[in-house]
């Protein structure tokens, strides 16, 4: 008997991506748990902790909804910049950019937010949290249109840039008082959370689940149409199956990579003003915890599947939980990469059928 | 602010680019392109500064350093070489992966000392007035090994046999194939070259040039760099060696800024705000972006571009036209 | 196949034992220079391949093969690309070569070429050979082509006498320069009347590309080119589609289709914003599927379902798929660059009727073709291209291989090509 890797003649089963996904991230919890047993971790111990931290409860699970929002909403912004070939990196960027923009609402200030109603105010961040993150993905979209520029590096350079901008901000004109953040925003402009209806059941109390998982929830829905059912959509797909024919049948391409890396910066930001607006409350250093890459894998996880990425971020969320509390800091980050480099090696099995081929038999065949 | 100083030093940080360059120009040439350079530098640096730690021994912390990125970057020749996976996807994993396992193998090696590779003073060159002071006096192993990777790398590219394998992989796989040299061969052989260099590199920051372990600041987006200047090189080793020792002078530059309270007989408004230096600190970033940017229009005037294969995976018996 | 950034020496080295480090391309340049002199070949061996004609390029394919010792030679479709006189010479270096002992395989579906050049010949149908190293005596044309078809072939197109119509597109002064930044077009004029095939030929690599691409707007020039009296220079494509522009491209995989879309999505690739296949900013994939499937039953594209992945088409099909999507919009005008290159007999034949039946319906039709049979057999016009000009262009009746030949090497020049009355052939002067 011996192992033979033959090209699929068919289209592979309907459940192949879905089992190979689900294979890649049951694999990458063994992987990095042999990592961990060999620099003398205790990785079962490890495991249970973090099941526990990030499902013991409907407390710890609520916390885990808030870590998977911005993931899903800069996951779903990834998918589509991916179903374009647009490796767009700079959610990460986008984010902190959407962050200080909202933040600007409360900060220059824009309104007075003690007069204004709070949904005018809080749509008002929405709406600067999404301008910035959008004009943030311009930048990169231009150049690549424009120039032919890769645009991973430079989205992965403007990711530093952005921080540096918010550091400004912080450590220096809108610093409370000398620390590296700004001011507590006013309770008003807080994104409502289910904490809030505790009066009413004290089941919600100390859950910090906001409002920005339903924006996720509507966006997933939105993109999915988009993918399916529109022309742009159409568009995309066509122009990431093979610019060249997408050109041929007369679609602008430079336009819609900057349209498509604009709206993926937007979703980008958007989840940075759901950050700022509804778990921080205000703008301070290290808002994202990697998010922005974070998002890449989930896309990538998700094979680009809208409603997949809602169920991926989950799961993703749940990592992030557990991270934060877990020593050695670089665990989340281990089993991350482990898991993209599994499932990006899994596609293999999309195009080839590994068979077990009786020796005998088939060296008969060959000698025939 | 002192000229002499700043290029001295920018030679030197300049380095850690070149090498790491120079290991992606021949990944790149061969056709595989590896962004995981940041994973395997930090990697690298990981590896070279625990081992020397460890055993004292900082030539052993290099080989430590060379095998920690060969190895990972022998991950990403599977996945995009048999695998045919996509090389961006792939590269990009690599980074997580390698920034994840040297973070947590690198866990408590924060602000501990180790054992550095030498600094030292060349005898006779470093009498040449100016230029002797610059590259020949105080300067790390590693420099001097740049001095000489560079033009080596060149020659073995342009002027031998294994080097015009490698280009004609890079450029035309099917074509070096059916005259009966192995491509995957080839692709394994400089990615993993590429993953040493990288890795070498790292070990070039911890243990020699920038000594110490500050886990993901170690590196701090440097890989991405390499990455940049690879492109803006245009894939020949001797631009990457210039663009590294600008791109160090640069770097070095912004951060003497903030030191004098005069600059060109202004105020210097970096020197009475603080806060300004965050403006100093992207700049090295925005000055990639520019770069490319620049180096784009340039190789499109002089029609220059990229490895014609840079990119493809090489599946035998489909027609390349 | 050859490396296009290395110099003819480099490439011929690649591979071989020898040099073991160092290169001394000089020394190397010597012994190419030597050995092309020995078998009658011209070439600097120093020269950068993407800097070569067609035509030298294969005299270094060939010379690769010869500074190995080969004994055993494989060449496939080797003359596609070539003018008739440089294939008359490559098969006489053939000749030479196979006189000397060496051995040849030469894979070609020309058949005339075939019966030329070889000594004993195999055809192979559907990868079955039908026919297995018989001599050639006694064997005609319709016999070969039943043999590889699996039918008989009739060879006679059925093409109506016609007079043109309106004058649908012309060319005014058009330059353009190609990816490397030279020159590819120089001041081209060209003229096509509705109901008319205009084919052009030429040695690939003349600026026959670049001319398609122009008019389709895929490529910036300079000068006017007025489609049914619109400007149409440099305006995108979705200008000139929208002006009834239909084009067959080259690379029907590359350009022609989106190789993991399935049928429908490939089908509705230039319609997808019209109605009824589209409301507003929705594609409606029921209707496109509809759309799809009658095409894909007038066309006859054998597929499983209009949900097969594009990729998995044989290349005769997918030129069906290609071609049902490019007439069915009711095109005033069809370019069509290399339509029948790599298809089978039969499939060649279906598509030369297609583009025959647009004509009949008054369609003008820019046809490229480097088979110099097709065009003659088609077109009513032949424009022939040499170094990015029009060097002449003859009445399609009329044309013969050599004048054909003769221009397409540049060694001959004829009459322009407006006003677009038939040229009389005796008109053609011989240049020097």
């Amino acid at each position: 008997m011996r192992l033979q890797i033959v090209k699929r003649s068919e289209d592979p089963p309907k459940w192949l991506p879905i089992a190979t996904s689900l294979g890649a991230v049951v694999l990458a919890f063994v992987i990095s748990g042999g990592i961990l047993a060999a620099v003398g971790a205790d990785p079962l111990q490890i495991y249970r902790y973090f099941f526990r931290s990030a499902f013991g409860s409907w407390g710890a699970f609520s916390d885990v909804m808030v870590k998977a929002t911005p993931l899903i909403l800069i996951g779903l912004g990834c998918a589509l910049a991916f179903r374009m070939k647009l490796w767009n990196i700079g959610a990460e960027g986008q984010f902190y950019i959407g962050a200080f923009f909202s933040s600007m609402v409360v900060m220059v200030p824009l309104v007075d937010v003690n007069t204004t109603p709070p949904i005018v105010t809080i749509g008002l961040m929405m709406l600067l949290g999404i301008l910035g993150g959008a004009l943030y993905g311009f930048i990169p979209g231009l150049l690549k249109a424009k120039f032919g520029i890769n645009e991973i590096i430079t989205t992965l350079m403007l990711n530093y840039v952005a921080v540096f901008w918010n550091n400004y901000w912080i450590f220096g004109r809108w610093s409370d008082a000398g620390f590296q953040m700004t001011p507590t925003f006013p309770r008003r402009v807080w994104l409502p959370r289910l904490a809030d209806l505790a009066k009413q059941n004290p089941f919600f109390s100390g859950m910090t689940l906001h409002v920005g998982v339903i924006f996720g929830l509507i966006v997933a829905v939105v993109l999915w149409y988009i993918i399916n059912k529109s022309r742009w959509g159409y568009k995309i797909n066509l122009i990431g199956d093979n610019p060249k024919a997408a050109r041929y049948a007369g679609i602008d391409i430079a336009k819609n990579i900057i349209l498509v890396f604009m709206f993926s910066g937007a979703l980008a930001g958007l989840a940075g003003m759901t950050e700022v607006s509804g778990v921080v409350h205000r703008l301070q250093e290290r808002i994202s915890t990697s998010y922005g890459f974070s998002g890449v894998i989930v896309a990538w996880l998700a094979k680009l599947d809208p409603f997949a990425v809602v169920l991926v971020s989950i799961l993703f969320g749940a990592l992030l939980v557990a991270g934060r509390e877990i020593q050695p800091s670089g665990v989340s980050f281990l089993i991350q990469g482990t898991i993209l480099f599994l499932v990006i090696s899994s596609d293999v099995l999309m195009r080839y059928q590994i068979r077990l081929v009786n020796t005998k038999k088939a060296s008969v065949e060959e000698a025939a | 602010m002192n000229f002499e100083i700043m290029l001295h030093a920018g030679i030197s940080t300049g380095t850690i680019l070149l090498i790491a360059a120079i290991g992606e120009i021949f990944a790149e040439r061969s056709g595989v392109m590896n962004l995981g350079v940041e994973g395997m530098m930090l990697l690298g640096a990981m590896a070279a500064f625990k081992t020397a730690y460890n055993t004292g021994n900082v030539w052993l912390a290099l080989l430590a350093a060379v095998l920690a990125g060969g190895v990972l970057s022998l991950a990403h020749a599977l996945v995009t070489i048999h695998f045919q996976a996509d090389q961006t996807v792939s590269g990009l994993s690599l980074t997580f992966l390698g920034t994840g396992l040297a973070l947590v193998l690198g866990e408590g090696m924060t602000g501990l000392n180790a054992p550095t590779v030498p600094n030292f003073t060349l005898p006779l060159l470093s009498q040449i007035p100016f230029i002797g002071r610059v590259f020949f006096t105080d300067q790390n192993l590693f420099v001097y090994f740049g001095y000489l990777l560079a033009p080596l790398a060149w020659y073995y590219i342009y002027k031998t046999k294994p080097g015009l394998h490698l280009r004609a992989v890079g450029e035309k796989p099917a074509a070096a194939d059916t005259l009966g040299v192995s491509v995957y061969g080839v692709r394994y052989l400089y990615t993993f070259i590429g993953g040493c260099f990288a890795g070498l590199s790292g070990a070039c920051i911890s243990v020699a040039i920038t000594p110490g372990w500050y886990s993901n600041l170690t590196t701090s987006g440097q890989g991405w760099i390499a990455v940049a200047l690879v492109i803006f090189a245009q894939w020949n080793p001797m631009r990457a060696m210039l663009g590294g020792y600008l791109f160090g002078f640069l770097r070095r530059l912004l951060l003497d800024l903030q030191g004098p309270a005069m600059l060109l007989g202004l105020r210097n408004p970096f020197f009475y705000d603080h806060n300004l230096v965050f403006f100093l600190q992207m700049l090295p970033y925005v000055l990639t972006v520019m770069a490319l940017v620049w180096g784009s229009s340039s190789a499109r005037r002089k029609r220059i571009g990229a490895p014609a294969a840079l990119g493809e995976p090489y599946i035998r018996g489909e027609r390349g036209l | 196949m050859l490396v296009p950034t290395m110099s003819v020496t480099e490439n011929i080295l690649i591979g071989l034992d020898k040099p073991k480090l160092a290169l001394n391309l000089k020394h190397y340049d010597e012994e190419v220079r030597h050995l092309a002199e020995q078998f009658g070949i011209r070439i600097d061996p120093s020269a950068k391949v993407w800097q070569l004609s067609v035509g030298e390029q294969q005299r270094v394919e060939i010379l690769k093969i010869l500074y190995r010792g080969a004994r055993i030679l494989v060449m496939d479709e080797p003359t596609a690309v070539l003018a008739p006189q440089e294939a008359d010479e490559l098969i006489a270096t053939l000749k030479g070569m196979a006189s000397q002992g060496k051995s040849i395989i030469f894979i070609s579906h020309k058949l005339n070429e075939v019966q030329e050049v070889a000594d004993r010949l195999t055809i192979l149908r559907r990868g079955k050979a039908t026919a297995e190293g018989i001599g050639l005596e006694g064997i005609t044309r319709e016999r070969l082509a039943s043999l590889m078809v699996g039918r008989e072939v009739i060879f006679n197109m059925h093409k109506v006498d016609r007079e043109p119509g309106e004058v649908v597109l012309q060319l005014e002064q058009v330059s353009a320069v190609n990816n490397k930044n030279l020159p590819a077009l120089k001041n081209v004029d060209l003229c096509l009347r509705a109901g008319e095939i205009l084919g052009i030929a030429g040695v690939a690599g003349n600026g026959q590309s670049e001319l398609v691409e122009v008019v389709t707007g895929l490529r910036e020039c300079e000068g006017k080119i007025w489609l049914d009296g619109k400007d149409i220079a440099n305006k995108p494509p979705q200008v000139s589609i929208g002006g009834g522009l239909a084009h067959i491209p080259e690379d029907r995989i590359g350009v022609g289709s989106a190789p993991n879309l399935s049928i429908t999505k490939n089908v509705i690739m230039k319609n997808f914003e019209s109605e009824p296949i589209s409301h507003r900013w929705q594609v409606n994939y029921t209707e496109a599927g509809r759309h799809a499937a009658e095409l894909k039953q007038k066309y006859d594209i054998l597929a499983p379902s209009v949900e097969t992945q594009a990729r998995k088409l044989s290349g005769g099909n997918l030129q069906k798929l290609i071609l049902a999507r490019e007439l069915s919009s009711a095109p005033h005008l069809i370019v069509a660059m290399q339509p029948t290159r790599g298809l089978d007999v039969g499939a060649i034949e279906a598509v030369q009727q297609l583009l025959l039946d647009q004509r009949e319906t008054g369609c003008a039709i820019l046809l490229v073709s480097e088979d110099l049979d097709e065009l003659m057999a088609l077109s009513d016009r032949i424009a022939v291209m040499y170094e990015g000009e029009v060097v002449g262009v003859v009445d399609g009746k009329e044309a013969d291989l050599n004048t054909l030949g003769l221009m397409m090497t540049g060694s001959m020049r004829g009459p322009g090509s407006c006003p677009p009355e038939p040229a009389a052939a005796g008109s053609q002067e011989r240049e020097g």
